[in-house]
């Protein structure tokens, strides 16, 4: 649970920081800074268990039925890299808080870093591969909003786009390579993939798991050629640089290669796929690096380099290899960061990071100079500093590697890939502190706050000493994090500063002299770079290749979507009909099945006939609108009685109460739309369309067939078991609806709430002609409100409600039930709207509260003058929450959710009766149904009190 | 009988259909509830055709029909009814929006494809 908690405690403090930036701008630093040390402050007790030489696993049931924990880790790597995070971050979160300006929100910055954060530690503790994999995508969403946190600037967002789109198809390929390593293992917990490390190996589709998941390293390492999109990224603050690109983004894909070291290094496909991409990388960084002006540029090729160089190292697949790789993970976070920092310092208190006009800034900030120099040298491997440590193993482990193949190409490539980095780490400090005099600065230099220099000096702190006694500063951390990640006893290394005149010393002597003529000869060499190589940039292919996906999606997008509805339609239709018929065609299964059928009787075929008959009828009047609703009535009429005849009463009822709403809103649309449709334009179009309407039936005619005439399986037996001793309702149906299956009805009327509410938000400020006459020039009212009707239907409101509230009340053992008793209530309220008028019905609807308007005389006529709706809003609401506090209430008891009782009382005069909470249940759905059907309705009929009136001008 | 109501599921499905894919809203919607019709008849018949069977539990009933299917029936008559209402929303929504009451908001068809 611990490890857990200092996974979580930076997403929640996220919020806290937010919070804390209205407070004050420091607010929210304080708070970040707090965050990060309650989160290292639950690690530290736990930081001696890898010391011990152990493992700590602490497991979480998650989604159990999957498979799949939240399992987190603590073994010597995870706890070197949680160190580097939090560490790095704190200081991080203390420069920030000087390097913001004004203008920037604190609040957004430290709750983004702090997301960050928590994803990084998610990574770095995950034991298992699917849960790590979800930080994983989580540093990528959360690096696209620090990289992109000075929105308003172009290429803040273009670059980090670009960083998302590369390192999210990196994850994306990272997720299919987890699932094919669970797929050969059976399990994603890290500790049985190391347990079956040789049968990963051996396994077939070891390849493409192993390309997979380094196309998801690599890409988040920016490897070649996946690089080009960490140089954009640095359009980012610097402090999101220093973080990203020193001690976490881009060390999350080296961080996994050493993770799943044990489990996939050692073949030949690794040791040329890795160390060829890392060789690639480091080579190309360090030359680029040197030709760059920008300072955040210099450093970003120099960090590319870099990561080759610590995957070179994975690539070798040797064990000393690994320790130097991990040695030099920390080295560089450590001097990178500072190089950062305090190129943020110069740009900060010089006004531009163009190396061109920084010149001789030593006399303006001579302490920050200092500093550096110090980092610089680290990072060029100058004696004395870690740099030179971790260079000196890697280039001892090139000699050994080349002893063991024969070439010495390796090591002169190595090499010169350390002069580059000499050449250009020089170029940082030559050009910037000495060389003459500043070119036309922004403004006048000078040294920074006190509180911003002191992060950059504790790392180069940390640079020097671990430089000069790494045994007793680093050497036990670096020995745990080694054997985290061999997960195998470690290989005889020695961690000092002199091994005496070898191979090593040597190519680190011609690496200095050599990068510092390089630096000498730089002037014809930048001229011959930028004339040639130079022009060459990623950026252009990589637009073009997300230019030309765009357009290829627009063009299928188009081929199928051309924005018309009938073809959309029409495609769908031909779709279901190819997918349903062809599987069919092609095999062999007979059309009828075994099952005896019912006899055929008079009454069902005379009323079968009705249903045909009247379904043509409304197909070939269509155009007459009017009378196809009369005729589409009796088929709504016939599919009830086909309920009846079938043994399903309740369907019955809700079918024909149904029916009337359904008419009444087809009525009512039909007022406000033409009510004769034009004449088809095109003959064919309505022969293919009867085409296909035919194979649709014949179709769903033949499947129906299909199905009615073989026997089958249900699962009815248990429901109608358990429905009187369970629920305590005799009738099934409803007790499916509130009991066995509440869950999905709560689903669903909330999907019928949401359709009402969508309605009204659909019609609200509509604004449509109400005709006076309908198409053959009668008045639409002529009479309004018939005496009659009017009359009869108010002394029948209270008959109805009475029906209503005893459907609702037996429903759980006759046919009835919410559904129904709502609906039969919206149909008794719906007549009063229809009989009596809108305004008449309205005011008695909300008799309690004083009319907003002098109540309108209706009648006139259409023209109805605004008029106040009654709002079901509260109906909805009401219902809702009881059925949902219905489901509630049985956690009170330890149940699960909607967990139902009952129980029989007395009650004198009216005899035992059965309480069921169910019924509670039940009165919701009346309710939301009720609220939901007469807020269409009213909706729907109280459109055309904005407008006034003006006769239809077709 | 298991012919006669195939043969009114297909009917419907086809009426429905060739409704459905006409050009103007109103028949559409008309399509679309005759194609609930024929959907919600061809789930409840997948409990199969019983008569005098309610699934009502007395001491006196011979035997029940299949409950389920009349279960998911039931809502789903009440969630066509909320699909046929914002459907006709939608349509005068585009009636009032755009002038005229074409499936695809158009003037003149002839401005489509033919």
């Amino acid at each position: 649970m611990t490890l857990l908690f200092t996974v979580l405690i930076p997403f929640a403090g996220a919020a806290l920081v937010a919070l804390a930036s209205h407070f004050g701008r420091s607010h929210s630093a304080w708070a970040a800074g707090a965050v990060t040390l309650a989160s290292m402050a639950l690690l530290a007790p736990l930081a001696p268990l890898p010391f011990a030489a152990d493992t700590l696993i602490q497991q979480q049931d998650w989604m159990p039925a999957l498979g799949l924990n939240l399992a987190f880790r603590l073994d010597g790597l995870s706890l070197l890299f949680a160190g580097l995070i939090l560490g790095i971050g704190l200081l991080i979160v203390l420069y920030a808080r000087y390097y913001l300006s004004e203008r920037d929100s604190m609040g957004r910055f430290y709750a983004y870093l702090m997301l960050f954060m928590g994803s990084m530690l998610g990574i770095v503790l995950s034991e298992n591969l699917i849960q790590l994999l979800v930080f994983w995508e989580l540093t990528s969403l959360s690096s696209f909003l620090l990289i992109s946190y000075w929105q308003h600037r172009e290429e803040a967002r273009h670059g980090a786009r670009m960083a998302l789109a590369v390192t999210g198809l990196g994850g994306f390929a990272m997720l299919g390579g987890f699932l094919l390593l669970g797929h050969i293992v059976g399990s994603y917990e890290l500790s049985d993939v190391f347990a079956s490390a040789d049968h990963i190996r051996a396994h077939p589709l070891y390849v493409p798991t192993l390309i997979l998941i380094l196309l998801g390293a690599f890409t988040k390492s920016a490897q070649f050629p996946f690089h080009f999109w960490l140089p954009h990224a640095m359009a980012a603050p610097t402090p999101v640089s220093a973080y990203l690109h020193s001690a976490t983004m881009v060390k999350a894909g080296v961080f996994l290669l050493a993770r799943l070291y044990p489990a996939l290094s050692g073949t030949p496909e690794w040791f040329w796929l890795v160390s060829g991409a890392g060789l690639a990388t480091l080579l190309l960084g360090a030359y680029v690096a040197l030709f760059k002006h920008d300072l955040k540029g210099l450093l970003a090729y120099s960090t590319i380099s870099h990561l080759g160089l610590i995957t070179l190292l994975f690539g070798l697949s040797t064990p000393l290899a690994a320790v130097a790789g991990v040695f030099h993970i920390s080295n560089h976070a450590t001097f990178k960061a500072s190089l950062f920092m305090a190129a943020g310092i110069i740009d900060h208190e010089a006004g531009t990071r163009d190396m061109r006009r920084l010149n001789g800034l030593w006399k303006y900030m001579p302490h920050t100079a200092t500093l550096a120099m110090v980092a610089a040298a680290a990072m060029a491997g100058v004696p004395l500093l870690n740099g030179f440590l971790s260079k000196e193993m890697f280039f001892a482990e090139a000699v050994h590697i080349a002893e063991g193949h024969g070439s010495w190409l390796l090591p002169v490539l190595v090499t010169l890939a350390g002069a580059f980095t000499v050449a250009y780490s020089i170029r940082f400090i030559h050009d910037v502190f000495f060389n003459g005099e500043p070119v036309d600065l922004p403004k006048t230099p000078h040294e920074p706050p006190r509180w911003m220099k002191a992060p950059v000096e504790i790392l180069v702190v940390l640079c020097l000493i671990v430089g000069i006694a790494p045994a007793f500063t680093v050497g036990p951390l670096l020995a745990v994090a080694a054997a985290g990640t061999l997960q195998a006893p470690l290989p005889e290394y020695q961690l000092a500063l002199w091994h005496g005149f070898n191979t090593p010393l040597m190519m680190s002597l011609v690496a200095l002299a050599l990068g510092t003529a390089i630096y000498l000869a730089r002037r014809p060499l930048i001229t011959w770079h930028e004339a040639g190589i130079g022009c060459a940039d990623a950026r252009v292919v990589y637009n073009a290749l997300v230019s030309g996906l765009i357009s290829a999606a627009l063009r299928v997008t188009r081929a199928f979507d051309t924005g018309s509805l009938q073809r959309q339609v029409f495609l769908f239709v031909g779709a279901a009909l190819v997918l349903g018929g062809a599987p069919w065609l092609a095999s062999n299964t007979p059309l009828t099945g075994s099952r005896a059928g019912l006899p055929l009787d008079a009454v069902s075929l005379t009323a079968a006939a009705a249903l045909i008959l009247a379904t043509v009828a409304t197909v070939a009047w269509h155009r007459r609108r009017f009378t196809a609703l009369v005729t589409i009535g009796v088929v709504g009429l016939v599919v009830s009685l086909a309920f009846i005849k079938f043994s399903a009463p309740d369907l019955a009822l809700t079918q024909l109460s149904v029916e009337v709403v359904t008419i009444v809103l087809l009525l009512l649309a039909l007022y406000f739309l033409p009510q004769h449709g034009e004449a088809e334009k095109s003959r064919a179009r309505v022969g293919r369309d009867a085409a296909i309407a035919l194979v649709a039936g014949l179709g769903a005619a033949a499947l129906a067939w299909a199905v009615l005439t073989r026997p089958y399986d249900t699962i009815a037996g248990y429901f109608l078991e358990n429905s009187k001793p369970g629920g305590g309702g005799t009738n099934v149906v409803n007790v499916i609806l509130v009991d066995f299956r509440g869950y999905d009805t709560l689903g669903e009327i909330t999907v019928l709430a949401l359709a009402g509410l969508g309605i009204v938000a659909l019609l609200q400020n509509l604004k449509l002609a109400a005709p006076l006459r309908d198409a053959t020039g009668r008045l639409w009212n002529a009479d309004a409100h018939p005496v009659i009707m009017a009359t009869l239907t108010r002394i029948l409101l209270p008959l109805a409600l009475l029906v209503a509230a005893f459907i609702l009340l037996r429903g759980h053992n006759q046919p009835g039930g919410g559904f129904i008793a709502g609906l039969v209530t919206a149909v008794a309220l719906t007549v009063q709207y229809l009989a009596n008028g809108a305004a008449w019905t309205n005011a008695r609807m909300r008799a309690q509260l004083p009319p907003p308007n002098p109540l309108p005389q209706a009648g006139e006529g259409a023209n109805v003058m605004p008029t106040p709706i009654y709002d079901s809003h509260p109906l909805i609401i009401w219902g809702l929450g009881i059925a949902t506090f219905t489901g509630m209430a049985s956690w009170a008891f330890g149940h699960p959710f909607l967990t139902s009782t009952f129980g029989y009382f007395d009650w004198p005069i009216v005899g035992k009766f059965e309480l069921a909470s169910a019924m509670a249940f039940d009165l919701g759905v009346f309710l939301v149904v009720v609220g939901a059907t007469v807020m269409i309705l009213t909706g729907l009929g109280g459109l055309h009190r904005t407008e006034p009136v003006r006769p239809e001008t077709r | 009988m298991e012919a006669l109501i195939a043969l009114v599921i297909g009917v419907l499905t086809a009426g429905g259909v060739f409704l459905a894919l006409r050009d103007h809203t109103f028949p559409v919607v008309l399509g679309l509830t005759l194609l609930s019709y024929a959907v919600n008849l061809f789930l409840f018949v997948m409990g199969r055709l019983a008569i005098g069977v309610p699934p009502v539990i007395t001491e006196t009933a011979s035997g029940y029909t299949d409950p389920l299917p009349q279960a998911l029936v039931l809502t789903a008559i009440v969630i066509s009814f909320g699909m046929t209402a914002f459907v006709i929303a939608l349509a005068l929504k585009a009636r009032a929006e755009l002038g005229n009451d074409h499936v695809d908001g158009l003037q003149h068809e002839e401005d489509r494809h033919a």
